[in-house]
């Protein structure tokens, strides 16, 4: 595997249209559950061990090879929120446009074709992972940063909070994201042989209900 | 003297009795896990779990089997809530509910509320194999502690599956020791009950519910496949009750 | 008139490639930038007004708050509802055009499978700054919209805006006894920036109103399907 691939893969600006989206940060400070560095860090939190630990699963599965149509529909049944199955198959295009023309490769265009409404956004980073010569661990580490890295700077946007304490939590969670990824890839082993029930299916019924709300909402800044 | 906990087994088994009624072949159950008949309204049967209070504690293994076969109306409820509490044997408490509802048949599952006592670890898992015709209504409440009261450690699971499919597959881990944030803004943010209605109907393929929200803290979702669900977060147990019943009667 | 949109990218995964997945043409994409307030949104429902008789086009909105400009749009019937969509830019509506263009790519390409073919596709960008600029990998030509009352500066202070914009619009002429704007002063400093590039000084009350502006694109959709 290459570090600096894995790079280029994680890096925000990678340009797959994840900064219009904020992860549920932008309903939760409209309601007032995110206020200040700590109510994120405790948003980060809920969201890694959730959504981030069930996203860092189908990304490392799909980096093993498993289906991505199967995984795509293991997906669809972690995310009850139509707003936010939507969201994830649109997220999934873009990040299946920035990789096809990043990595050309066989494997990403046949899904491309299969799949022309696209796929969860976590499955095609597990495939764009492997375009890129990447591994699971590298897809589930991708995942989970992406899980609390989204709504971080959303909430610097959002909040004009300081930058730097956004970023200092994004470091205080860092042990956590890798234990998530461990915890991730382990998962998509066992999908290998025992099928996409394996996946864990972790849920926040605030993200749930938030994404609807938010969809909802006449004005926002971001798309989720 | 126990030293691994109870294991108890209740099987329900309903079907059609041809009359137009539902008949009850299989009603047993043991332990703290006893079904009883009660009186049904028009085509359907009635079954109570009564003693469910006494448990699960600590190590204890239960497990429900409910099969509504093909012609069967049937809605089991419980006589009152289930509270996990600490036992005396070591490790986890589970919980296994697995209800099967064939082609023509409809089941309602509506137990009353499942408190996470202090100190207690539960691990709840309800799979639901619905046929392609079956209809459901199932109705899940997680009250965090008693009144005043720090919850247990509880994990939740739901998967539903229709024609083998799975359309459905959620877990809700709180307490003590679970993963980090699930009191925090992205999961429960202090809310002390957390609810899920779900829906199975078939007609729900060719006209899913539109997603809105139902009541404070409740929102209508259309899942991916012939089924709908509600999820609610509220201060208290009444309180989610009140919302997901305004959920209900909102879905006719 | 140069047109430079044959960049070599594998089809269909990219956006400036000039063919849809078919084989067919796709349609020419002009975006419109500008600051805010300078008069884009109005220009884009003029140019809709002129054009929607004889070009077959849609519209792609990125405002800063989701929906604000394609409301306009869509209050003022411009166009029938299904060709104005909306990309929401989180705060950042440069990103949307320039460095992440992804979501406007979506866009585009959902309005040509939904109502195409299309001859034309206006990409509106959210009000930003003088520094926003399109990509070539989302549009083919660029119009920059400045107007009189944000000062008569702006084309001497230029930035990449006023200067590599394939049309600079100076808006809001009319306004320009009102603010103390020098107009003759605005248009040789413009040129002065922008070397053989084309300016139009533009009122949209006034009789020609978006005359200008449209003859420019209708030149430059005969030369995209030439």
């Amino acid at each position: 595997m290459s570090r600096a691939a894995l790079l280029v893969l994680a890096d925000g600006r990678f340009p797959a249209g994840g900064h219009a989206h904020s992860g549920g940060a932008e309903e939760a400070v409209r309601t007032g559950r995110i206020t200040d560095a700590a109510s994120l860090e405790s948003f980060c939190r809920g969201r890694l061990h959730t959504a981030g630990l069930v996203a860092a699963a189908l990304a490392a599965a799909a980096a093993l090879g498993c289906d991505p149509a199967a995984l795509d529909a293991a997906a669809d049944a972690r995310t009850p929120s139509p707003a936010l199955r939507t969201a994830a198959r649109r997220l999934g295009r873009q990040l299946m446009r920035a990789a096809r023309a990043t990595w050309p490769g066989l494997e990403l265009d046949a899904v491309a074709r299969e799949f022309p409404r696209g796929v969860h956004q976590p499955v095609v980073l597990g495939l764009a992972a492997r375009a890129a010569g990447l591994g699971a661990a590298d897809a589930a580490h991708c995942a989970v940063y992406e899980s609390v890295g989204g709504p971080a700077t959303a909430t610097v946007r959002l909040l004009s909070l300081d930058p730097f304490d956004a970023t200092a939590v994004l470091a205080r969670l860092a042990p956590e994201m890798d234990r998530t990824a461990d915890t991730a890839v382990s998962a998509a082993h066992r999908v290998r042989k025992g099928g996409p029930d394996e996946l864990p299916a972790a849920s926040a019924p605030l993200l749930e209900i938030g994404a609807e709300a938010h969809a909802a909402r006449p004005v926002r800044l971001f798309a989720s | 003297m126990r030293t691994g906990g109870v294991r108890a087994t209740a099987r329900i088994t309903a079907r059609g009795d041809g009359r137009g009624g539902t008949e009850l072949p299989v009603l047993e159950g043991e332990g703290p896990l006893a079904p009883r008949r009660t009186r049904g309204s028009g085509a359907q049967a009635r079954v109570v779990l009564v003693g469910a209070m006494s448990g699960p504690l600590g190590g204890d293994h239960l497990t429900v089997h409910v099969r509504a076969a093909t012609g069967a109306r049937l809605l089991v409820g419980s006589a009152a809530a289930t509270i996990a509490l600490p036992g005396q044997a070591k490790g986890d408490a589970r919980y296994d509910v697995r209800l099967t509802v064939e082609d023509g048949a409809e089941l309602h599952w509506l137990p009353e509320q499942l408190i996470s006592a202090r100190g207690s670890e539960l691990r709840v898992v309800t799979r639901v194999e619905a046929a392609p015709t079956a209809r459901l209504v199932l109705r899940e409440e997680q009250v965090l502690g008693r009144v005043g009261e720090e919850p247990g450690r509880l994990t939740s699971r739901l998967a539903l599956r229709i024609g083998g499919r799975t359309v459905l597959d959620q877990e809700l881990a709180c307490g003590p020791g679970a993963p980090g944030g699930w009191d925090g803004p992205a999961v429960l943010d202090g809310h002390r009950a957390v609810g899920q209605l779900l829906l199975v109907r078939p007609e729900f393929a060719e006209a899913p519910v539109g997603a809105r929200p139902v009541a404070e803290g409740a929102v209508l979702v259309p899942l991916a496949g012939p089924a709908a669900l509600v999820t609610a977060t509220a201060p208290d147990a009444r309180l989610l009750r009140r919302a997901l019943d305004a959920a209900l009667s909102a879905l006719g | 008139m140069h047109l430079d949109h044959s960049l070599p990218l594998p089809a269909p995964a990219v956006g400036a490639d000039a063919h849809r997945p078919g084989g067919a043409r796709r349609a020419l994409r002009v975006g419109l930038g500008g600051p805010v307030g300078s008069g884009k949104t109005a220009t884009v429902a003029a140019l809709c007004r002129v054009l929607r008789d004889e070009l077959s086009l849609a519209v792609v909105t990125n405002d800063i708050y989701t929906r604000e400009d394609a409301e306009f749009l869509l209050r003022e019937a411009v166009l029938p509802p299904e060709r104005i969509t909306a990309v929401e830019t989180g705060a950042c509506p440069h990103t949307a055009i320039r460095d992440d263009i992804s979501a406007n790519l979506e866009a585009v390409e959902d309005l040509e499978d939904a109502v195409g073919p299309l001859d034309l596709v206006l990409v509106e960008s959210g009000g930003d700054n003088l520094t926003a600029t399109f990509s070539r990998g989302l549009v083919d030509a660029q119009i920059f919209v400045i107007d009189v009352a944000g000062g008569d500066d702006i084309p001497r202070k230029g930035g990449p805006g006023v200067t590599t914009a394939d049309l600079l619009v100076v808006n809001k002429t009319d306004l320009a006894p009102y603010v103390g704007s020098d107009l003759a002063r605005m248009a040789a400093d413009a040129k002065a920036a922008r070397a053989e590039l084309p300016v139009v000084l533009q009122s949209l009350r006034s009789e020609e109103g978006v005359r200008d502006v449209a003859d420019w694109i209708r030149a430059r959709v005969a030369a995209w399907t030439a």
